[in-house]
C-alpha cells in the first residue's frame, strides 16, 4: 500500500530534453498499447456518430428549402424563413399550448403519485404484501403503448367497451371517450399513471431504503409520531431524487410523451391533443415538408437544452445539488 | 406503542394498496375475457361482461390461421433476437474500454456520449440519415438506429467498473490481451448485468412501433405492434387479416382485436419473472451513477 502513495519520480533530464516530442511519442505509445480497446469501440462510436452527431449537422436543413433529390449540399439556403413560417403558422400557438399543458399535467399528476405510492409502500411492514403490490404495479411499464391503447379500447370503446356499456345500461347515455376532446387529456394522464406509477415509485423506494434507520429511532425517542417522522426524515430523504427527476422532466418539457400521444391521437381531438412532435411528424413524414419539420425540431431541442440547464442552475441556487 | 389511529392508518394503507394492485391487474384480465367471449354471450348480455358463462378460442384460431399475425410475429421475433444480440455486443464493446481509466480520450468520448442525452438533431435529420444509409424499408431500419441506448451503456460501464480489478490483472499477467480478457473473464462475470440490459433491449424490440412507421412502408415488414394498432382501429377485421372465413364473421370484432392484444402481452408476462429478478438492480446502478 505504501509504495502506491509515494509519487513516482521521473528522471529529470528526460523531461527536459524535449518535452513536446516525448509527450507526443508517449501518447502515441499509449494509443498503440490500447489499440484493441480502440478497435473494440469502433462500432459503438460509429453508431453515435451516424445517428446522433450527423443528425445534429443535419439541423442545417432547417435553414434550407430542403429537397430530397438535391440533398443537403444542393438545396438552396433560405436563412430563418422556415422558422418564420413555423412561428407564424396558425397551428403553432395551439401545439405549443397543448404540449405545455400535457407536460405540466404529467409532472403534477404522474410525478406526485410516484412519490405517494413509494411513501405508502414504505409504511407497509408486511414484507410479502409490499413485494406483491410492487411486483404487480410495475408490470405494466413493460407493455407497449399500443397494448395500453388496446386496453383503453376494451374499456372505453363506443358500443363495446366495458365502461361504455355500463354507462349505457345505467341509462346515462352513449359515451365516446376516445374521440371526445374533453376526455382526451385525462385519458392520456390516467393511462400513463396506470402504466408507469409502479415503475416510478421504485427509485424513491431505493432512496427511502438508504435513509439511516437510526434517524427514525432517534425521532421516536424524541417523541415524534408517524407524520412528524415523515415530514422531518422521510421527505428530506427523497428530496434530492425528486429534484433530479424534476430537472430531467424540465429538459423534456416540450416532448410531452410523443410515443403515447401519437398512438392515442385522432383527428377529432387535434384541438386538445396535437403536440409539437405529432405536428412535426405529420409535416415531415406525411407532407414531406422536411425543412419546416426540422426547424420546429431545432426550436424544440434548443428550448429543451435551455430548460434543463436553467433548471439545474436553479436547483443549485436554492441549495440542493444539480445533476452536474 | 401502536395507537388506535395508527391501526386505522395501517388499515387504510393496506386497503388502498390492495385496491390499486387489483386495478392494475383488472384490465389485463378483462382483455383476456373479451378475447374468449363468443357472439352468443355478447348478444345475450347486451355487451361484454366480466364472467361469461361460455367461452371460445375461435379468435386465436382465426388470427393464427391468417398469415398477417404470424408474419408480423416472425418479423418481431427476428428484430428482438438479432437486435438484442447486436445491442449487447456493441454496447459491451463500447462500455468495456470506457470503464478503464487508461483508455486514451476516455473523458472526451464519455462527454460526447452523454451530451446526446441533452441535445439531439430531432426526428427529421435522423430519418434522412436512415434514408441515406440505405436502411429505409429494410428490417435493419428497426435495429440499427437504436443500436446503443445511452442508459443501458451507462449501466454496463458502471458494472464493469465495479468488477474486482485483481482478476483481470491476473489474466493479463497470464498473457491475455484486451479482447481475451473481455471475453474470457469480464463477460462471464457480468452475466447478471448482461441479462438485465438484454431484457431491457429485448422488451424495447418487442414493443417496437415507431421505427416501423417511420422507416418502413412495406407492409410485409410490419412488426406485430403496427399490425396490432391497425387491428384495433380497423372497422373490418377480415380485411385487416386478409381472410374471409365464415367463422370469423361469427365472432365479435372486439374478440379478435383483444385476442391480438393478448398475443402481444403474453411474451412480456413470460419474461416478467426474469425481469423482476434483475431489473431493480439495473435501474439502481443506472440511476446512481448515470
Amino acid at each position: 500500500m505504501n509504495e502506491a502513495i509515494t509519487p513516482i519520480k521521473q528522471p529529470a533530464n528526460a523531461v527536459e530534453t524535449s518535452a513536446t516530442a516525448t509527450g507526443f511519442r508517449k501518447s502515441l505509445r499509449r494509443l498503440y498499447r490500447s489499440k484493441w480497446m480502440m478497435i473494440m469501440m469502433i462500432p459503438g462510436l460509429l453508431y453515435y456518430l451516424l445517428f446522433h452527431y450527423v443528425p445534429m449537422v443535419g439541423i442545417l436543413i432547417a435553414f434550407q428549402d430542403y429537397n430530397l433529390l438535391k440533398g443537403i449540399w444542393g438545396s438552396p439556403w433560405v436563412g430563418w424563413d422556415n422558422f418564420r413560417t413555423v412561428f407564424n403558422s396558425p397551428d403553432f400557438p395551439l401545439i405549443l399550448r397543448n404540449t405545455l399543458i400535457i407536460s405540466v399535467y404529467r409532472i403534477v399528476f404522474n410525478m406526485l403519485p410516484d412519490v405517494i405510492l413509494a411513501l405508502m409502500l414504505n409504511e407497509i411492514r408486511s414484507r410479502w404484501f409490499k413485494r406483491v403490490v410492487q411486483t404487480i404495479t410495475y408490470g405494466p411499464h413493460f407493455l407497449s403503448w399500443i397494448i395500453v391503447y388496446g386496453i383503453v379500447f376494451s374499456l372505453f370503446a363506443p358500443g363495446s367497451g366495458l365502461f361504455t356499456t355500463f354507462v349505457r345500461d345505467m341509462g346515462w347515455g352513449d359515451l365516446n371517450l376516445l374521440t371526445d376532446a374533453n376526455y382526451f387529456r385525462p385519458l392520456l394522464i390516467a393511462s400513463d399513471l396506470w402504466k408507469n406509477v409502479g415503475f416510478g415509485a421504485i427509485i424513491y423506494l431505493a432512496a427511502l431504503a438508504s435513509i439511516n434507520q437510526e434517524l427514525y429511532e432517534a425521532a421516536v425517542v424524541d417523541g415524534a409520531g408517524r407524520w412528524r417522522q415523515m415530514w422531518h426524515i422521510t421527505l428530506p430523504g427523497i428530496r434530492s431524487v425528486f429534484v433530479l427527476l424534476l430537472i430531467l422532466r424540465m429538459g423534456s418539457i416540450l416532448d410531452a410523451g410523443f410515443d403515447q400521444v401519437y398512438i392515442f391521437l385522432n383527428a377529432r381531438v387535434y384541438d386538445v391533443g396535437d403536440i409539437i412532435d405529432t405536428w412535426v411528424f405529420r409535416q415531415g413524414l406525411e407532407q414531406l415538408n422536411f425543412s419546416i419539420a426540422a426547424a420546429t425540431g431545432v426550436f424544440k431541442s434548443v428550448i429543451g437544452l435551455v430548460f434543463i440547464l436553467g433548471a439545474n442552475k436553479l436547483a443549485k441556487k436554492v441549495g440542493g445539488s444539480g445533476i452536474w | 406503542m401502536v395507537t388506535k389511529s395508527d391501526r386505522l392508518v395501517n388499515g387504510v394503507l393496506y386497503a388502498v394498496l390492495a385496491l390499486f394492485a387489483l386495478s392494475t391487474l383488472f384490465p389485463l384480465y378483462f382483455v383476456f375475457v373479451m378475447s374468449v367471449t363468443p357472439y352468443t354471450e355478447v348478444l345475450r348480455n347486451g355487451g361484454f361482461i366480466l364472467w361469461p358463462s361460455s367461452f371460445t378460442l375461435q379468435a386465436y384460431k382465426e388470427i393464427f390461421g391468417s398469415s398477417r399475425i404470424p408474419d408480423a410475429l416472425q418479423i418481431t421475433v427476428f428484430i428482438t433476437v438479432v437486435g438484442t444480440f447486436l445491442n449487447l455486443l456493441v454496447t459491451a464493446l463500447l462500455a468495456y474500454p470506457l470503464s478503464k481509466k487508461s483508455t486514451p480520450w476516455r473523458n472526451g468520448i464519455l462527454l460526447a456520449i452523454i451530451f446526446t442525452l441533452l441535445f439531439n438533431g430531432g426526428l427529421i435529420p435522423t430519418y434522412l440519415v436512415v434514408r441515406e444509409l440505405g436502411l429505409y424499408n429494410t428490417v435493419w431500419a428497426m435495429i440499427v438506429p437504436g443500436m446503443v441506448s445511452t442508459f443501458n451503456f451507462l449501466i454496463m460501464k458502471t458494472y464493469f467498473e465495479s468488477l474486482p480489478q485483481e482478476v483481470e490483472e491476473a489474466a493479463r499477467v497470464d498473457g491475455c490481451g484486451d479482447i481475451a480478457t473481455l471475453v474470457r473473464i469480464v463477460l462471464p462475470l457480468s452475466a447478471p448485468i448482461l441479462a438485465t440490459v438484454g431484457l431491457f433491449y429485448g422488451i424495447g424490440h418487442w414493443n417496437e412501433y415507431f421505427k416501423g412507421i417511420m422507416y418502413v412502408t412495406d407492409r410485409s415488414l410490419a412488426p406485430i405492434q403496427i399490425v396490432l394498432r391497425n387491428m384495433i382501429q380497423t372497422p373490418s377485421i377480415s380485411q385487416e387479416l386478409a381472410v374471409n372465413s365464415t367463422d370469423l364473421a361469427q365472432l365479435p370484432p372486439e374478440t379478435v382485436k383483444m385476442a391480438t392484444v393478448a398475443v402481444a402481452i403474453l411474451p412480456i408476462i413470460i419474461v416478467y419473472p426474469f425481469l423482476q429478478k434483475y431489473f431493480i438492480k439495473g435501474v439502481m446502478i443506472g440511476a446512481i451513477k448515470g
